[in-house]
């Protein structure tokens, strides 16, 4: 086992970083180029039972400190996106499944057909912020969270993650729920809710008005939230939310998560962030004598 | 870098027609923009979409073809109306070359324009081959002449130069010139004829090609074509990026994000 090797319920990955769900990743042949550019494992597109077009543009907001977006779950339908998920395959680093859907037994069918294309594991997508009767809207209560992942995990063998929303007045209450309900991992944060207002035409951006905000905005409130989580569960955590440095990611890491997740610094950075990402903890480590990713993980509870 | 949550409002100055199905339409503000780079263009309370800067700097505008309803509602859009843009985005043609060669098919001749004047303007000798179902759809005809270049058209109805295809005229002048550039926008199956020009005659190219577009910024992956994007690699390609894209002129990817055959 190298320094940088991690296992999530189970998973090996060569190193802590993954690609958040949502970005470059609606083609496989985008997931494999991610993979190549050093991912540890890449996270698919939310899917849903059915094809959608998601919100009319303009769908996303460039600001300073980040992005907020409403591409409202775009998605082909899991039956023709297994695909894509065959071609990410082929990339040579673990695949996580993103599924989503309206119901528990609406999520639990989409996630048994993402778990029979062979993923390494499956995400619930409970959080997205900007999707009407989806998303955030039916995983924002403990009691949901907990018969969704109850009812996800009946149906599927790979370890499921449940992927929270931070617009709660308690993420920790939604991931006990998750554990209580199954859960092999939390994943968290998804974007927080947001809105961006055109002063010269007077309305907002967005089409669907509201959006979800990423990027280094949203970093310390992430953070916040995993270390909230790690007090709260005993399933390993995957940080997400601005990670756009190694100090980033140790921040996550040292908060309570095996992993993080990228999107937003895609954007900012290049695909060139995932090693630069790797590289940066490596050297950290080197020089603060930490042999794994493990001995780092949690160590700001003290 | 995003200024002003990287959209900006415009006030519309002018709509001229320049065929019964195109207009441009000038904006009170500049627009410094490489030739063949794109803007986002916000209708409000309609629809957002990308658009070739056909006039880049001062006298900003796009010029575009009503395909739906984000374009009809731009095109009835009056002076002092204000719409949003951001961008410029993508990578544009880079200028190279002695003696050009530009095909443009239809609105095509929208990313066009800006490279013939900089590149007439650079010295370089430019041949333009025009294509167009009919006389009338002839875009930027006196634009190209007055600039310096040499134009050649072709039209599927035969009602002005030459009738028949683009690619036809252009094999034409490729064999009988010395061009050591080619440049091309419009329908892929015209880019895809000119590729296979590009291989027989050595003469190398670069294409400006479209695909759906969300983001605009490199992060979606809507307008994904073999993991190259359209809007942060492209729009335009060189032809060796070109001949690797097996999803050229075969797929591409509905909003939706299933992929659906090209006609
Ligand atoms: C880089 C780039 C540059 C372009 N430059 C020009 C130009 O200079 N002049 C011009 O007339 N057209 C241009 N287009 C095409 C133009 O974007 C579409 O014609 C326009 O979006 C139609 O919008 P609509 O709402 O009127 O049509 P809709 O009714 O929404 O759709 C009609 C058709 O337009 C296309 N389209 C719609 N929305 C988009 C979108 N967001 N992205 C890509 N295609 C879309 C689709 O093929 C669709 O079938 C360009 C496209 C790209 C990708
Ligand atoms: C354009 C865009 C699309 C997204 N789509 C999804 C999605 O489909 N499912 C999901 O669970 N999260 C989605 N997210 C949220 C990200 O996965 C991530 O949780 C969030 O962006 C914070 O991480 P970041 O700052 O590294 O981007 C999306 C984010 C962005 C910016």
């Amino acid at each position: 086992m190298t320094e940088l090797e991690v296992d999530i319920a189970g998973i090996r990955m060569r190193n802590p970083t993954m690609l958040a769900s949502g970005i470059l990743n609606e083609t496989g042949r985008s997931m494999v180029d991610i993979a190549k550019a050093g991912a540890g494992a890449v996270v698919t597109k939310s899917v849903g039972l059915e094809p959608r077009e998601g919100h009319t543009n303009p769908c996303i907001v460039e600001l300073e400190c980040g992005l907020i977006n409403a591409m409202g779950l775009p998605n082909p339908g899991i039956d023709a996106y297994l695909e894509e998920v065959a071609v990410a395959q082929g990339g040579g680093v673990p695949v996580i499944g993103s599924v989503f859907g309206g119901s528990e037994e609406e999520i639990a069918e989409v996630a048994r057909r993402m778990a029979s294309a062979g993923v390494a594991a499956v995400e619930l997508n409970l959080s997205c912020p900007h999707a009407e009767g989806l998303g955030a809207e039916i995983g924002s209560t403990p009691d949901m969270v907990e018969r969704i992942c109850r009812a996800v995990k009946a149906g599927v063998e790979v370890p499921i993650f449940a992927k929270l929303t931070p617009n709660t007045s308690s993420i920790a209450s939604l991931a006990s729920a998750a554990e209580e309900g199954g859960a092999d991992g939390i994943v968290a944060i998804n974007t927080l809710k947001a809105m961006a207002i055109c002063p010269e035409l007077g309305r907002p951006i967005l089409s669907n008005r509201f959006g979800g905000l990423s990027g280094k905005a949203v970093r310390a409130v992430g953070v916040r939230c995993v270390y909230e989580i790690f007090d709260a569960v005993t399933i390993p955590i995957i940080g997400v939310g601005g990670v756009t440095t190694s100090k980033d990611a140790l921040e996550y890491i040292m908060a309570g998560a095996t992993a993080v997740q990228m999107g937003t610094a895609i954007w900012s950075e290049g695909v060139g962030v995932f090693s630069d990402v790797c590289d940066g903890l490596a050297k950290f480590m080197k020089a603060n004598d930490y042999g794994s990713v493990e001995e780092m993980k949690g160590i700001a509870h003290r | 870098m995003p200024i002003d949550n990287g959209i900006r409002a415009f006030a519309i100055t002018e709509q001229i027609d320049e065929t019964p199905t195109i207009r441009t339409v000038h904006l009170d503000g500049s627009m410094h923009a490489q030739p063949g780079q794109f803007v986002m263009v916000w209708v409000p309370g309609k629809d957002e979409f990308p658009m070739s800067v056909s006039y880049p700097g001062e006298l900003f505008g796009i010029t575009y073809k009503v395909a739906g309803e984000g374009t009809r509602h731009l095109s009835v859009m009056k002076p002092g109306e204000k719409i949003g843009v951001r961008g410029p985005y993508g990578k544009g043609y880079s200028i190279e070359g002695e003696s050009i060669l530009a095909v443009a098919g239809g609105t095509g001749m929208a990313a066009l324009a800006p490279m013939v004047d900089l590149a007439v303007a650079s010295g370089a000798s430019v041949d333009v081959v025009l294509g167009a179902r009919t006389q009338s759809e002839l875009l930027f005809r006196t634009r190209c002449e007055r600039s310096g270049a040499a134009v050649h058209i072709t039209t599927d109805d035969g009602s002005d130069g030459s009738k028949g295809l683009a690619t036809d005229k252009a094999r034409e002048l490729l064999e009988a010139g010395d061009h050591d550039m080619m440049y091309t926008c419009g329908p892929e199956r015209m880019i895809v004829g000119l590729l296979e020009l590009s291989g027989t005659t050595g003469v190398p190219m670069q294409a400006s090609l479209e695909r759906y577009m969300k983001c605009g910024i490199g992060i979606c992956d809507s307008c994904a074509i073999d993991g190259k994007h359209v809007c942060v690699d492209g729009p335009v390609f060189s032809h060796e990026v070109l001949s690797k894209l097996s999803d050229l002129g075969r797929t591409r990817l509905n909003p939706s994000g299933g992929r659906i055959p090209i006609e």
